[in-house]
């Protein structure tokens, strides 16, 4: 069954808008047929979270105005702490609200193929290449209403493509500021690593308003062919107030590897799905989540691996620290399809609370539909234990310095992986902030 | 003053509402090394735990005060900042808290804001501590206590005290799960630490370990009291002849049975 929902914009403001930035009509038809799709579709089920009530849909602005960066000078200082100023030929894409506001690729880079720009640029100069992977091979339009609604709202982003054989040493990192309160993110990532290639790609939402009613509505589709390597960071900072749905999926194929390290800090209510689906025998996906929950807000996290291919191997590790009167649901699917023998599907969620309003939940998933597989899974919501910290304190350590180590301590192994120092560094920081 | 003086008396300790310890009095000065002995099961680690503070054990009266100061009415940071320290039986493990920052942290809570140690001079005190006491430098970088052997946890308890300089330290079975090489290093610790500055409380019921660390003073625990003291030769009767004359002299016959109950 689904509800009639009267969507904000129709189909001559989407096409008005396609032709204001120029799209191919591939791009232009897939945004038409998308949002005649959404009147069909139902919205998505996010186990353990009622979201009836919460806004996806309903919002004033679908484009706002913001000005780019001349020179990474003037980027705000929450920014700036976030990437290297003073370096010269870097990989860096900064965005602003929806705007395409910085952009620099090495040479190196350049001449080896790749490709690292905005979505709407790699529509009109890549668009044979970015049709064959957007929107048809890790997710679809069609899912549900957001997944349609975004397909036909998509306001900014981001395409990487590493060529064959070209392996990538130094990280690509993509900066999406939200700076203007009235700036809704339907915002696509996209990022293929051809056969036998690899790179670090590390992104950033960031909201500098303290407050914003909007929504966000963020994919991410990573496809890994052959024998490729893809190492995802992201750590999501949106403001109070924005509801999001992100869903971040990824497809590799056959010895291909795809390795995400999550943090998120959104202070809105989220509802956050990563997949990763190991289409090729011998494929790896990797999972690694932190989450801070505090205030009032409500998160729910589903972390999906689903193995079709032979000798797969998934791993998911999900820590989330809960304070105030917060929510935060982890649900871990590892999913054995038939055929995919001598697979191994491996996860482990954990929730931390720290007070006794806060809520957490962690639910261990298995599907497997055959026999010749491992799997594993471990689950835990607790508080802190008060042994340990009697054991710190004992050294001379007060109570809430004790807290703080046991508290990032529960982080640590996660935020360690994350693959930009300067990233890793910021997200220690968010997480002092927020669990102080 | 040399040292500091731990004064106990009449310590009486209850765990979930049970008497654990029933009047227990020592007194430990800078300068003295005690060591207390007895069964298994008889409250020696409910004594440290109460001196420390720990959560589970309740101090019904008595008093515990530390150069005239009460610690009983001290959190158990403070009591440790106050001059004591306890390596426990059993330490808890920490995730994703490594061996180093944790004892940064315990050395500049300390210290106090504004007097932090320097990084360098950090490491190199815990590198040469740990070369003390052969332990594997990587042990540094690993998360407190995870995964470590018995006899890795004991040692690190040993280079916390060593970097902690404590007034008074309490060592519950240290020697416990150690062979004869790591008690070795493990004595050789506790013994670079003895001045007289220095009080330390050895709990342990084999004789073993005070052939490395000889004590001043020697006391036996049953039954949640200390029932007898001496200096180092009565630890030597206690290996030689076991706990049955004690009980017998004091009439204490249904030791193993009173537990039970
Ligand atoms: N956490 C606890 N909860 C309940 N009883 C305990 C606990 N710890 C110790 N006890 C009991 O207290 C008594 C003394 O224990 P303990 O002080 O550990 O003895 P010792 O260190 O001399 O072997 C024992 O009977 C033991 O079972
Ligand atoms: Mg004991």
């Amino acid at each position: 069954m689904t509800t009639e929902i009267k969507l904000p914009f129709d189909k001559a403001f989407v096409s008005s808008f396609s032709s204001v930035v120029n799209e191919p009509a591939w791009f232009a038809e897939l945004r038409l047929k998308a949002l005649e799709q959404f009147e069909q579709l139902s919205m998505p089920k996010p186990d353990k979270t009622k979201i009836d009530k919460w806004n996806f849909t309903q919002f004033h602005q679908h484009t706002v105005k913001s000005t780019a960066y001349t020179s990474l000078a003037e980027l705000p200082n929450e920014v700036k702490a976030l990437v290297d100023v003073d370096a010269g030929n870097q990989n860096l894409y900064i965005q602003r609200n929806q705007t395409p506001a910085y952009l620099s690729l090495s040479d190196d880079l350049r001449n080896k193929g790749v490709i690292f720009t905005d979505i709407f640029t790699a529509a009109r100069e890549h668009g044979d290449l970015l049709k064959k992977y957007y929107m048809t091979q890790a997710i679809n339009a069609d899912e549900h209403k957001l997944t349609a609604l975004h397909a036909a709202l998509v306001n900014g982003g981001v395409f990487v493509y590493v060529p064959k054989n070209v392996e990538i040493t130094e990280p690509l990192q993509a900066v999406f500021v939200h700076d203007d309160a009235e700036a809704n993110l339907f915002n696509h990532v996209i990022v293929v690593a051809d056969d036998n290639s690899s790179l670090t790609y590390v992104e950033n939402y960031i909201s500098t308003v303290e407050e914003s009613n909007t929504l966000a509505n963020i994919l991410t589709e990573v496809i890994a062919t052959t024998n490729a390597r893809v190492q995802y960071g992201a750590v999501d900072n949106l403001a109070k107030g924005i509801t999001t749905y992100v869903n971040r999926r990824g497809v590799a194929g056959r010895d291909s590897e795809i390795d995400w390290a999550l943090g998120s800090m959104n202070e809105g209510n989220t509802i956050s799905e990563n997949t990763t689906n190991l289409l090729g025998d011998g494929a790896k996906g990797d999972t690694k989540m932190v989450v801070v929950g505090r205030g009032e807000q409500t998160q729910n996290f589903t972390t999906t691996v689903v193995h079709y291919g032979k000798h797969t191997q998934g791993n998911i590790l999900n820590h989330g620290v809960v304070k105030e009167s917060a929510t935060t649901i982890f649900n871990g699917i590892g999913k054995i399809e038939h055929g995919a023998s001598k697979s191994d599907a491996e996860q482990t969620s954990r929730v931390l609370m720290l007070s006794e309003k806060a809520r957490g939940d962690a639910n261990p998933i298995l599907l497997i539909d055959e026999d010749d597989v491992m799997a594993g899974h471990a689950a835990s919501v607790g508080r802190v234990d008060p042994v340990q910290l009697y054991y710190l304190m004992s050294r001379g350590i007060p109570q809430t310095e004790a807290e703080r180590l046991v508290i990032h301590g529960f982080l640590a192994p996660v935020v360690n992986q994350l693959p930009v120092e300067k990233v890793k560094k910021q997200l220690t920081e968010v997480i002092e902030r927020k669990v102080r | 003053m040399a040292g500091s003086t731990l004064t106990i008396k009449d310590l009486h300790v209850a765990i979930d509402g049970k008497e654990i310890l029933k009047g227990v009095n020592l007194e430990i000065k800078g300068g003295e090394i005690h060591a207390i002995m007895g069964p298994n099961g008889t409250g020696k680690s409910t004594l440290s735990s109460a001196i420390m503070g720990h959560p589970k054990y309740e101090v019904t009266s008595g008093s515990i005060t530390l150069d005239g100061q009460d610690v009983l009415e001290m959190e158990v940071d403070e009591r440790a900042r106050a001059g004591l320290f306890l390596a426990m039986q059993y330490p808890s493990e920490i995730n994703g808290v490594t061996n180093a920052d944790f004892l940064r942290s315990a050395i500049n809570a300390r210290r106090g804001e504004g007097n932090e140690v320097s990084l360098m001079k950090f490491i190199r005190q815990m590198d040469k501590q740990m070369e003390y006491l052969e332990m594997d430098l990587d042990m540094a970088q690993r998360y407190l206590n995870e995964g470590f052997s018995g006899g890795e946890k004991k040692r690190n308890e040993i280079l916390q005290l060593m970097m902690l300089e404590p007034k008074i330290a309490i060592l519950d079975e240290i020697d416990s799960g150690l062979d004869i090489d790591a008690l070795k290093v493990v004595s050789k610790g506790v013994n670079q630490m003895r001045n007289e500055d220095f009080g330390c409380l050895i709990i342990t019921h084999y004789q073993r370990l005070l052939n490395y660390i000889t004590p001043d003073y020697v006391h036996v625990m049953m039954q949640g009291r200390i029932v007898k003291n001496g200096g180092p030769e009565l630890a030597q009767r206690l290996e030689a002849e076991g706990y049955d004359w004690i009980k017998q002299e004091l009439g204490i016959e249904e030791e193993t049975v009173e537990q039970e109950a």
